[in-house]
């Protein structure tokens, strides 16, 4: 029997991860042991998943990733006739087990463009370019119709670190940074009005302190008077006397801020620096282009959902619903994020099948 | 490159990928030192600012407010207190439903099925949690009733507070005043801080005096609460570490009064059914032992708040019983007055003690056929001071009026009090009036009224006309009376214990100025004049005075009744009620060492020797220790 193929670093970083989310999980759902059992199960599943994949070879994921990529975008069609919905959107879909599409093409988008660029010629020509947009940007508008705009953007930003790590010219991507400014008019034009109201509480949140501004203002209030060191475990007042809203999930950095302080964030955001850098690691060790291209985007796409839940916890960025990876509560993406470094591991398994 | 099939470079590839993950990198550490950096600016640089918000957030200042000073009464007894009085709550959040819980609670009686929209509004309006109050004031009855059913309503239950009591109400309502609802006036002019939690501020009387010491001040402490402003129990957490300390609330100082309840109900029940007022009063130090005004009212309807019906039934009531008749009723002293014009005529030289005059039942100015005349038809027949005194002839001072002359009897009277506030420690009173040319000069503009008649003279020497006096002025004649000039001040409130250190601070008395006489011998003409009105063979009270184991003096007054205008709309039985004249009475016993002076005046009571004079006896049996036991 072949050993496992289980990457050390990665593992134990993200173990740590886990192990201090779990701490401020503990504190923040109010130190309730069955939430955190809860948590523990869920990470459990999500970790075996990982392992699971991380048995397999690159090769096996790539020859399936364009019928996954298909099947997904079936799925994502259904949800939009037949999915359940849930708080004014259809993002789950109940076939046998319940599940959201959206969180397998998170992995389906990098992977079918990792596929396309795999044969051939780095950088991609135009034309290539033009059809990875096209794979990119059908599943977007597919979930941002559910609606699911954090979702659908974040797969878009997948996709398109794909391209940016293929070697898509500087050119192209300065092009592209200009066509964001009427895209994000358009953007502004398709938002809901508590889309827009986010933005605009953003810019100025005190604006508004008991309604759209009020989460960035405790949330603010708990991270600035955490301190260097915190109030110290569970004795966060902004978070047990529920100043703080959705503390166990999206805003959970804040109570990490509140509670263990300066030095608390900045060890999250090492090792989650240390994990990154691992995935970016296994990338440039990775022998073919689809390994190289899928690995870098994984953990750069990781490196997107800490900036942004962190950039919008500490008010640098509006409110957008991305949870803190691996430590908010919840089991839907972590499953996908656990798989995600299944496949790093799987990749670095492999990279020295092939002579160099 | 071939077109078909594109060989890969596969390290060229390589390189460009390491290129662009560098470039990745370093972006992804540019966004990431862009998130350590707001980090850094809200937990080290602005961490004070936001430290400072965060307490503000759960900490809450709740304020305690003081317990109020009980005023006791001469001999210690509770005149007000505080009791705990029971008040219906509904707290929202436990109610399932509103509609029905309301409903059966009107059918219970325990509310109005009026006000169900109105507690349903409240309970919309507030926190969930805060309770609605129902009802200010259950009887024991209601809480009984309520007890039993309590389980069919949750939400709903009983909760105790402090509320004013007057266990004596009416009986010292118009001394001790009455504490009512703050209102938006009171909240103007009270120190915010000091009554912080406080609905209740002293309105009249006592009460309102001496607010200042009977408050007390407001402590507070901190709660901590939770986003929604739900307080949190203190037990709970590690979080009630850092609170700043509570203050506790420094309870009101404790009033001591000097007036004596018994003499308050002697004198209330003297006077049931009658309008009327008594006050009484110690002429060495000033302490008033009575004040009463009848009718009166129930001092605890304030407390607790009545209705608009119940305040406009006391305002309307033509008897009027919200009127601080012995503070504020302005009579014609009437023949009370005797005794301080007998001093001034023989002061002034306007008689002597030998002089005596003829009273044949009336007077006439010279050159004039107007009639004067002595309230006794037939005359008096021949007069010296001291029976025009014992007798209360008329004519005798009519005859002696114009010698004495209108601004020797203000300046006179005046040195006994009378047209001046007495100064009582409660306020509220009327000044009263004793005319004078001068007064009479600015007080009309008509120059005709302006000047002061003959006649206007005869008829201020038996305290009518434009003279008028407060039964509390009275009182403080008949006590300088009875310390043959020297005069104090009337006070109600004898000592004040401060509420945390229980310190006494005894009000010491105020003396006022002198009755100062050239001749003392002349007291003796007067005062023996008094005695004689109760114990002399013709003494107009001998009937009050006779048999008594002590000696006492008096004067009877009877002053006629101008006005009915007002009370046009009684039937004719009553306009002769009314129409009746009013009767007074001062007094002062024992003779020789004076313990007490008493003022008596009952509105259209016709004779004041024989309505007036045994009230003002009763008080003085009892203060003197003759009286017989008072039921309670």
């Amino acid at each position: 029997m072949r050993r496992l193929q289980i990457d050390g670093p990665l593992l134990g970083g993200l173990l740590l991860i886990c192990g201090l989310g779990l701490f401020v999980l503990y504190s923040a759902v109010g130190e309730s042991n069955r939430l955190l059992v809860n948590q523990v199960v869920r990470l459990g599943i999500a970790f075996v998943g990982m392992l699971v994949v991380a048995q397999m070879s690159p090769d096996f994921l790539r020859r399936w990733t364009p019928w996954g990529y298909a099947a997904g975008l079936i799925l994502l069609v259904l949800v939009l006739t037949s999915g359940e919905v849930s708080q004014g959107a259809r993002r789950w879909l109940d076939i046998g087990i319940r599940f959201q599409p959206s969180e397998a093409m998170k992995l389906g988008v990098p992977m079918m463009a990792a596929w396309f660029l795999h044969e051939r010629q780095m950088p991609p020509r135009l034309g290539q370019l033009l059809v990875i947009a096209a794979l990119i940007v059908v599943p977007t508008l597919l979930i941002a119709r559910q609606p699911d705009l954090g979702t659908a953007l974040l797969i878009a930003a997948s996709g398109i670190l794909v391209l940016i790590l293929a070697g898509m010219s500087f050119r192209l991507i300065a092009g592209m940074g200009v066509l964001t400014i009427p895209g994000a008019f358009m953007l502004w034009h398709f938002m809901k009005d508590y889309q827009k109201q986010r933005v605009l509480t953003l810019l100025d949140p005190d604006s508004d302190p008991l309604g759209a501004g009020y989460n960035i203002i405790q949330s603010k209030i708990a991270i600035g008077s955490g301190g260097l060191f915190g109030k110290g475990w569970t004795n966060g007042s902004q978070a047990h006397l529920e100043f703080l809203p959705e503390r166990d999930t999206d805003f959970i950095f804040a109570v990490l801020g509140e509670e263990f302080g300066l030095l608390g964030v900045l060890t999250l955001l090492t090792l989650y620096m240390f994990v990154i850098g691992r995935g970016l690691y296994i990338a440039v060790q990775a022998h073919d282009t689809y390994s190289r291209l899928l690995a870098g985007s994984i953990s750069l796409t990781f490196l997107v959902y800490v900036f942004v839940n962190t950039a919008m916890v500490t008010g640098l960025i509006p409110v957008v619903g991305v949870p803190l990876p691996l430590v908010s509560f919840g089991g839907t993406s972590m499953v996908t994020l656990m798989a995600g470094f299944g496949i790093l591991m799987a990749i670095h398994a492999h990279r020295k099948l092939l002579p160099h | 490159m071939s077109l078909l099939s594109p060989i890969k470079d596969h390290h060229r590839e390589r390189q460009l990928f390491l290129g662009r993950v560098i470039l990745t990198s370093v972006v992804a550490l540019l966004l990431l030192g862009l998130v350590v950096a707001r980090l850094i600016q809200l937990q080290v640089v602005e961490h004070e600012l936001f430290a400072e918000k965060s307490q503000g957030n759960r900490v809450r200042i709740e304020a305690v407010p003081p317990i109020r000073g009980l005023i006791f009464d001469r001999k210690g007894r509770a005149i007000a207190e505080n009791l705990p009085a029971y008040q219906l709550e509904l707290i929202p959040e436990q109610v399932t439903d509103i509609d029905d819980t309301l409903g059966r609670l009107a059918s219970l009686g325990l509310i109005e099925a009026a006000d169900i929209p109105r507690f349903k509004e409240l309970s919309r309006s507030g926190p969930r949690f805060q309770p609605v109050t129902l009802r200010v004031r259950l009887t024991d009855k209601e809480i009984a009733n309520f007890a039993v059913q309590r389980p069919r309503f949750p939400g709903v239950d009983f909760q105790s507070r402090l509320v004013r009591h007057y266990p004596d109400g009416p009986l010292v309502a118009h001394a001790v005043g009455y504490v009512g609802a703050l209102s938006s006036e009171d909240l103007k002019r009270v120190e915010p801080a000091r009554y912080a939690g406080t609905a209740h501020t002293g309105k009249t009387g006592v009460e309102s005096t001496f607010e200042s010491d009977l408050h007390g001040y407001a402590g507070y402490r901190h709660l901590i609460t939770n986003a929604q402003g739900r307080r949190i129990p203190s037990d709970s957490s590690e979080l009630l570490d850092a609170l700043p300390a509570d203050q506790v609330p420094s309870p009101g100082a404790n009033v001591f009064l000097s007036l004596d309840l018994d003499l308050q109900r002697i004198a209330a029940r003297a006077l049931e059914g009658r309008r009327g007022a008594v006050v009484a009063m110690d002429p060495w130090t000033g302490e008033v032992l009575a004040l009463v005004s009848a009718p009166s009212f129930n001092p605890n309807l304030f407390a607790v708040g009545m209705t608009t019906q119940q305040y406009g039934e006391l305002q309307n009531n033509p008897d009027r019983p919200l009127f601080n008749r012995a503070l504020r009723g302005a009579y014609p002293p009437g023949s009370t007055i005797k005794p301080m014009l007998a001093l001034a005529a023989l002061e002034t030289g306007a008689t002597d003690l030998s002089r005596r005059s003829f009273c044949r039942g009336f007077f006439m100015l010279p050159n004039s056929t107007h009639r004067y005349r002595d309230w006794k038809p037939e005359g008096h027949g021949s007069m010296d001071l001291h029976d025009a005194i014992t007798q209360s002839c008329d004519v005798y001072f009519y005859e002696i009026s114009g010698d004495i002359g209108i601004n020797n009897m203000h300046d006179y009277l005046g040195r006994f009090g009378l047209g001046r506030r007495a100064g009582i420690d409660i306020g509220g009173e009327h000044a009263g009036l004793v005319p004078s040319t001068e007064w009479k000069r600015t007080a009309f503009r008509n120059r005709d009224d302006q000047r002061w008649y003959d006649g206007e003279t005869v008829i201020a020497s038996i305290g009518q006309g434009y003279m008028l006096a407060t039964p509390l002025q009275l009182a403080a004649a008949a006590a300088a009376l009875a310390t043959r000039g020297t005069r104090y001040q009337p006070h109600l409130v004898a000592a004040v214990e401060d509420g945390v250190s229980g310190q006494r601070r005894i009000i010491q008395p105020q003396r006022l100025p002198d009755v100062e006489v050239r001749n003392p011998a002349h007291w003796d003409a007067v005062l023996e004049g008094m005695h004689d009105v109760m114990q002399g063979a013709r003494g107009t009270a001998r009937a009050v005075g006779m048999g008594a184991p002590y000696k006492m003096a008096g004067k009877s007054g009877t002053a006629q009744v101008i006005s009915i205008a007002q009370d046009e709309e009684y039937d004719e039985e009553e306009i002769e009620e009314r129409q009746r004249d009013h009767a007074l009475f001062i007094a002062f016993a024992p003779f020789d060492k004076p313990r007490i002076a008493v003022a008596v005046i009952v509105e259209n009571g016709s004779s004041g020797s024989s309505v007036a004079a045994p009230i003002a006896k009763a008080l003085m049996d009892h203060h003197l220790g003759y009286g017989t036991e008072i039921a309670q």
